[in-house]
């Protein structure tokens, strides 16, 4: 992966850079030791590292204006963090940029049951905000694996989801109000607790943008009732044609689950051997079909997905009959990461989307990929809405095994991309899938993309080298070829 | 009269955009025509009528996917949903009648155009969050392509959301794809009966915060009710608040009865069954009860939800809330100034002129005022589209 050239010029303004910063954040809120900038020198994505130019972590709005506006008087960039948990490399350090940390925007502002909302700092962990709000049986829907540990914040630069976004949505979905510093230093706000934009729907352009747009300072999120109750169906098959039947079929009968997870044969046994969840071994596809809601609808659909399932062939079957039942079904998925990582030295998650019909093609071509690179994969899929992730197990002290696990997963994407779907369902373009981005754009595409970027950051300061595999600059963009021409079609009726 | 012409695919509406950027001179962009009367009325002498690109090109039910040519006639698409026992969960509105003309006739572009969404709103989300995929004709004559036909997907900038709510202000659609869901076995109401605005809202609030994935939260105050053609709500002589739940039978029996109880201490409550729910929730997602209170001027109000009636106490007019009051639709006389309702608003939220005699348009300030610097983004955002401003110059804001 090749970074963009580091600026000469921006890492010679090192020792003055340190000391405007420090005058807008006082104290030990910029960090300049080589030792304490160490744990921010990757993110998720771990195979990339490289130590910033400085390390600052403001704690006000006030303090990411000034230092945006800094940043752009000295052409410096900016990479904005949050926990730093992206699996793309969202994160990933510039050798001539600062890191701009919002760990220390750590407040909840504001909860709003009666409008059903809460208003929180982007430090605010994804699932300290359900905690926040759970005494009153409340929660904040979207819940990716990480939830312990992301941030709000990083939800929204994102775009993350979950296990339940088949029901209930991705981040994009569930944010009212965002509070936004350009890289001028303008503060925006768009929307806050009431419904869609008065204007052009920049909150839903920001949402997913890989801090590329932006420095998000706030966030005002909706919040969902807990559901009455939640059961769940572990459902094992004699293949993945069969489990993707079901999968079908379910949603066919007009049930849409709160999720649907598949498993291959790796993986299940994997997670077994890990957490001992019950799963059968004998099958190779496992589904756990979760149902969530009213008691008496839970309990009615239950039935339904069950004669489904007997229908495609299970050929095992249990429904949970309890709260620590179900949540035994989980733990095997929820831990099926760490379990790879037991059986591997090192695993490289991928993150496709398919049209679901696809999957039986696409598990097919991948184990021939497997079989050609000689390295295993494991693979976890979201079944409802067709976001896979397959593991591919590598060994990082074998020399090539890295790019060896790199290639076979750039191979994978294509191959979503050429069954009709897409690079990234839900952890980002960042580092890792730039350069595939021409797999699934025209060059048009991406300058139209570029164009919107130069909107709001025409000199490319904050987190360049992510997301867009050429850079142009703004100027060039701009330029247009059309000449005075015909009237169109000439041959087309008029009115 | 403006000249119109009706490309029929993708590379004619691309030559057209291109001719206008040539000539530096605007077209204006319609489907059906069944929207023109929402924003600044058009001016350009030009005019692309996109229905001729009409036509499904892929339905799996299955998978929750639906792509069409941006001109095909929305009702085209429901029926064939409906024969599947799907929807467009978004529940989009028919704003034919409410300017003065027929129902149905609007495209599946228009409504993404404009981002429109119905009571369910609250539930599933705006036309917005459906919005998957596109293909678009920018204001520089490029055909580009964002998002897919995959519900999950952050490859690049979500251009949809974009594109969503610009009314043609930054580019042609021509392809769309959409998220289609499966339609509810049942659907019954729960009305409340004599509650003023305040305790309306309180009653709506309580609903939406209670464990029954309530699908419609709305308030009909006596005059809005009066006017409804659903026999129970027209004829209580009083203010009628509703409450809809859709979903698997049994469920749906069983969480209307909790609600029952559960809302008795606000006024007497009734049940609406199937026939009856359907036509009230599409008078109130056509704001039909509204319609017809001569020389009125029609404001639609996005605000949050406990806050509509103290922001409204002392503007006059008709008024229906939806979306749990979060969404107010104001019948005010003609002379109302939209700077009195925008201050009654302040921070908390925004208000769209959506329907008022030409005079009263031209003068108005129909979208919200944007603050300088969102106002300056807005500008740029439309310029890195639309550098020429050649695609409905002035619609949405007098000078992009």
């Amino acid at each position: 992966m090749q970074m963009p050239a580091p600026d000469e010029k921006a890492i010679a303004q090192r020792a003055g850079l340190i000391d405007d910063l420090r005058a807008i954040v006082p104290g030990e809120g910029v960090i300049a030791d080589a030792a304490a900038m160490r744990v921010y020198e990757s993110d998720g994505l771990t195979a990339y590292r490289q130590m910033p130019l400085v390390v600052v972590l403001p704690e006000t709005v006030a303090q990411v204006s000034e230092i945006l506006k800094l940043c752009a008087r000295r052409a410096i960039k900016v990479v904005p963090r949050g926990a730093g948990t992206s699996l793309s490399g969202g994160a990933l350090p510039l050798a001539d940029g600062i890191i701009l940390g919002l760990g220390k925007f750590n407040r909840i502002l504001d909860i709003d049951f009666d409008n059903r909302c809460a208003t929180v700092q982007p430090g605010v962990t994804n699932l300290g905000i359900s905690t926040a709000v759970a005494h009153a049986g409340f929660y904040y829907a979207p819940d990716p694996s990480s939830q312990i540990a992301c941030t709000i914040g990083g939800n929204v630069a994102e775009n993350s989801g979950g296990v339940h976004c088949l029901k209930y949505g991705l981040t994009t979905n569930n944010i009212l109000g965002l509070e936004v510093v350009l890289i001028t230093g303008e503060v925006l706000r768009l929307g806050g607790k009431h419904l869609d934009s008065e204007g052009y729907d920049l909150l839903g352009l920001l949402t997913g943008s890989e801090g590329l747009l932006g420095v998000v300072t706030e966030v005002t999120v909706r919040l969902l009732k807990k559901p009455e109750t939640a059961r769940a169906l572990l459902l094992g098959f004699p293949s993945s044609e069969a489990a993707g039947s079901c999968v079908a079929a379910i949603i066919a009968a007009g049930i849409i689950p709160a999720g649907i997870e598949m498993m291959d044969r790796d993986a299940i046994h994997a997670a077994e051997a890990f957490c001992q969840a019950g799963y059968p071994l004998d099958v190779e596809a496992l589904l756990i079909a979760e149902l969530d809601g009213p008691q008496a609808e839970v309990d009615h659909l239950i039935d339904a997905v069950k004669g489904i399932a007997e229908s495609c062939g299970a050929v095992s079957l249990r429904i949970s009959e309890s709260e620590a039942e179900r949540l035994q079904f989980w733990a095997g998925r929820k831990a099926a990461f760490p379990a790879v990582g037991r059986i591997s030295p090192d695993y490289y998650c991928m993150d496709g989307t398919i049209p679901r019909k696809k999957l039986p093609e696409v598990l097919k071509r991948m184990a021939e990929l497997s079989s050609h690179y000689g390295l295993r994969v494991a693979n976890v899929f979201h079944a409802g809405d067709g976001n896979l992730h397959p593991l591919i197990l590598y060994d990082a002290n074998e020399p090539g095994e890295l790019e060896k696990a790199e290639d076979f997963g750039a191979d994978i994407l294509r191959l979503c991309v050429e069954v009709g779907g897409v690079l990234t369902g839900e952890h980002g373009v960042g580092v890792e899938k730039r350069d595939l981005m021409e797999t699934m754009f025209s060059e048009t595409d991406l300058n139209q993309q570029q164009r919107v970027k130069c909107a709001f950051d025409p000199d490319g300061y904050l987190n360049p080298g992510k997301v867009f595999p050429t850079l142009h600059r703004c100027a060039e963009l701009g330029r247009m070829h059309i000449s005075r021409g015909q009237m169109p079609f000439p041959e087309l009726p008029r009115f | 009269m403006p000249e119109t012409w009706r490309p029929e695919n993708a590379d004619q509406v691309t030559e057209a955009v291109r001719w206008a950027v040539g000539e530096e001179t605007p077209v204006d962009l319609l489907g059906a025509g069944s929207k023109a009367g929402l924003g600044y009325p058009g001016q350009a002498a030009h005019r692309i009528d996109l229905s001729g690109l009409a036509g499904i090109n892929l339905y799996e039910p299955d998978e929750l996917v639906l792509s069409a040519m941006a001109g095909t006639p929305l009702a085209e698409i429901e029926g064939l949903l409906r024969q599947n026992r799907q929807q467009l969960a978004f529940e989009p509105p028919d704003f034919g009648p409410l300017y003065g003309g027929a129902p149905d006739k609007q495209t599946l572009g228009g409504v993404l155009a404009a981002n429109l969404a119905g009571p369910r709103r609250i539930k599933a989300g705006a036309a917005r969050d459906h919005f998957l995929g596109v293909h678009a004709v920018t204001g520089r004559g490029e055909l580009i392509k964002s998002g897919g036909r995959v519900v999950k997907n952050v490859t690049g900038y979500d251009l949809c959301k974009l594109l969503a709510g610009s009314h043609g202000t930054l580019a042609a659609m021509t392809e769309v794809t959409v998220k289609v869901l499966p339609a509810p076995e049942k659907t019954r109401t729960v009305l409340v009966f004599g509650l003023d605005d305040e305790t309306a809202v309180r009653a709506l609030s309580q609903a939406g915060g209670s464990p029954h994935e309530v699908s419609g939260l709305a308030h009909l105050p006596p005059e809005a009710a009066a006017r409804s053609a659903v026999g129970y709500v027209r004829d209580a002589g009083a203010a009628v608040t509703a409450i809809r739940v859709e979903g698997p039978g049994p469920s749906v029996e069983h969480r209307c009865n909790a609600l029952k109880t559960e809302l008795g201490g606000f006024g007497a409550v009734e049940e609406l069954h199937s026939h009856n729910t359907a036509a009230l929730w599409r008078e109130i997602r056509d704001v039909k009860p509204l319609l017809g209170l001569d020389g009125t001027a029609l404001w639609k109000l996005s605000v949050t939800p406990m806050r509509g009636p103290a922001m409204l106490a002392n503007l006059p007019g008709a008024r229906l809330y939806d979306w749990a009051g979060g969404l107010i639709w104001l019948a005010a006389p003609p002379d109302t100034d939209g700077q009195a309702i925008r201050a009654a608003i302040g921070a908390e939220g925004h208000a769209t002129l959506v329907r008022a005699d030409d005079a009263v348009r031209q003068a108005a300030t129909i979208f919200q005022p944007q603050p300088e610097a969102l106002a300056a983004l807005t500008a740029r955002v439309k310029n890195s589209f639309d550098p020429h401003r050649v695609l409905n110059r002035g619609r949405m804001y007098r000078e992009l």
